[in-house]
């Protein structure tokens, strides 16, 4: 229900409306949540209103630091990355 | 650039699998365990979808809390929404709620029936039927926390600038800090740090979460519902709870602020005011829902067709209640996967994909194929 996607303004009409996309794919948007929006601008679109700007420079900072807690990981295991937890680590009540 | 896989990346996962086992053998060192609450529906979702208890050491819990609106919002809700319905009103709503079992039918039933019963991904959409159709009654089930509370009210600001006068909600909005609070002081839970929600938090901001770490002493990190900020919240909670510290972190600032969105607080300020709701299996609690300002009773389907919402009867077997407050895990309950499914939801939990039983349902297959 509180899901919100993260596209970005590519035409804005007034005010208020606004054409946002992510990967190609394009919606019609109300924008009268946002204080100032400009074209190029990150927004998160939940029920077809963008309800707040992504600082995409906090974002940069945080995918800069994932990749280099990745690389640090890789040097210490050698190991190529796995996304599946050994079971042993799972709580066996849960399964 | 989408920002989304980036937050997704295997390789940085590896890492904090190995960072929560190291502070879970610290945990465990100091003769510790945790208990961590995620309460929003999103959450739950993505923990489930991404196999994120698997990550989880011994000695650390993560419980869903009450963070699905519409698993919350009482049967009562339903059965007025299908009786303005049947009294010839167009009724628009999000579409998780067409299949919640109110005491007869669901709304998905009784637009089987041929009622006008419409389902929407925006709420602007409520408006533009309301614009389409001037002689008709249009009612919008207003059902949700903060993160949808704000569009739907800048859509009633939209209604009330263009005079449109066809168009009214019927109100089962939510708010998120008072149920924690009356989590906290329910005697049989025991919480030592809060996930807070992403896009609550968005509108709220992080600040609203400081007296459960000042006055509680319970630990909150802000995360985002990618696999990467969970697990990142969650290293962040237990950091706290291995260090003893309770404070605010703000994992998702990428797009929360500490005070939240201005230009969503100022309207719902402008139209709504706090009142006291009711829970589904979680009972009545001050001040944790939103109703319209008097002044826009006009807008209010209660007032304009002078109902009221009865209190509807739940399942006496269906134990949601429990699961809402992070006492029992979904497949504790005896009706789980057998008599309650997603294809035949008894309980409320059950209904809405975020919920938390149909989300251990829909993903406890893949867990079992991992293993």
């Amino acid at each position: 229900m509180c899901l919100a996607v993260p596209m970005q303004i590519v035409a804005i009409r007034d005010d208020e409306l606004g054409t946002v996309e992510l990967d190609g794919v394009r919606h019609e948007v109300s924008l009268m949540l946002i204080d100032g929006p400009q074209t190029g601008d990150y927004v998160l679109i939940h029920a077809g209103y963008a309800i707040e700007r992504l600082d995409t420079h906090e974002a940069d900072e945080r995918l800069k630091l994932f990749r280099h807690l990745a690389a640090l990981h890789q040097q210490e295991t050698g190991q190529p990355a796995r996304l599946v937890a050994p079971s042993r680590m799972g709580r066996e009540s849960e399964t | 650039m989408n920002y989304i896989e980036g937050f997704r990346d295997p390789a940085v996962a590896a890492h904090y699998r190995d960072s929560l086992a190291r502070l879970g053998a610290e945990l465990a060192h100091g003769g510790k365990d945790a208990c961590f609450m995620e309460v929003c529906g999103s959450h739950t979702m993505a923990i489930a979808r991404f196999g994120i208890r698997g990550f989880l050491p011994s000695g650390v819990r993560l419980v869903s809390g009450p963070g699905c609106p519409v698993c919350v919002t009482d049967p009562g809700y339903v059965d007025a929404a299908i009786s303005l319905a049947e009294a010839g009103r167009i009724i628009v709503t999000f579409g998780d709620m067409m299949r919640v079992p109110g005491s007869r039918s669901t709304l998905a039933q009784a637009r089987a029936m041929g009622y006008a019963i419409e389902s929407v991904y925006s709420s602007a959409t409520a408006m533009e039927l309301a614009r389409t159709h001037p002689d008709q009654e249009v009612v919008f089930l207003a059902v949700g926390f903060e993160t949808t509370v704000a569009p739907v009210v800048a859509m009633l600001d939209g209604a009330i600038r263009q005079r449109i006068g066809n168009l009214s909600l019927l109100t089962a909005f939510k708010r998120v800090p008072p149920v924690l609070d009356a989590l906290l002081v329910d005697p049989g839970i025991r919480i030592d740090g809060f996930l807070c929600p992403a896009h609550v938090s968005a509108i709220i901001g992080a600040d609203a979460y400081r007296p459960y770490a000042a006055t509680h002493g319970v630990a909150c990190v802000v995360s985002g519902f990618e696999p990467l900020d969970i697990l990142q919240g969650v290293e962040g909670l237990l950091q706290q709870r291995v260090a003893g510290r309770a404070f605010v972190d703000n994992q998702y600032n990428r797009v929360v602020r500490p005070g939240g969105n201005p230009q969503a607080l100022g309207l719902m300020e402008r139209y709504l005011e706090p009142v006291e709701v009711s829970w589904r299996g979680l009972g009545v609690i001050p001040a944790s829902g939103f109703k319209l300002r008097s002044h826009l009773a006009d807008y209010d389907a209660c007032i304009r067709f002078g109902i009221d919402i009865p209190s509807g009867r739940p399942n006496p077997r269906c134990l949601c209640g429990e699961v809402l407050k992070g006492k029992i895990m979904p497949s504790e309950c005896g009706l789980f996967g057998v008599a309650c499914t997603p294809e035949k939801p008894l309980g409320p939990c059950m209904v809405s994909s975020e919920g938390s039983c149909a989300a251990e349902y829909r993903f406890a297959s893949l867990k079992r194929r991992d293993e």
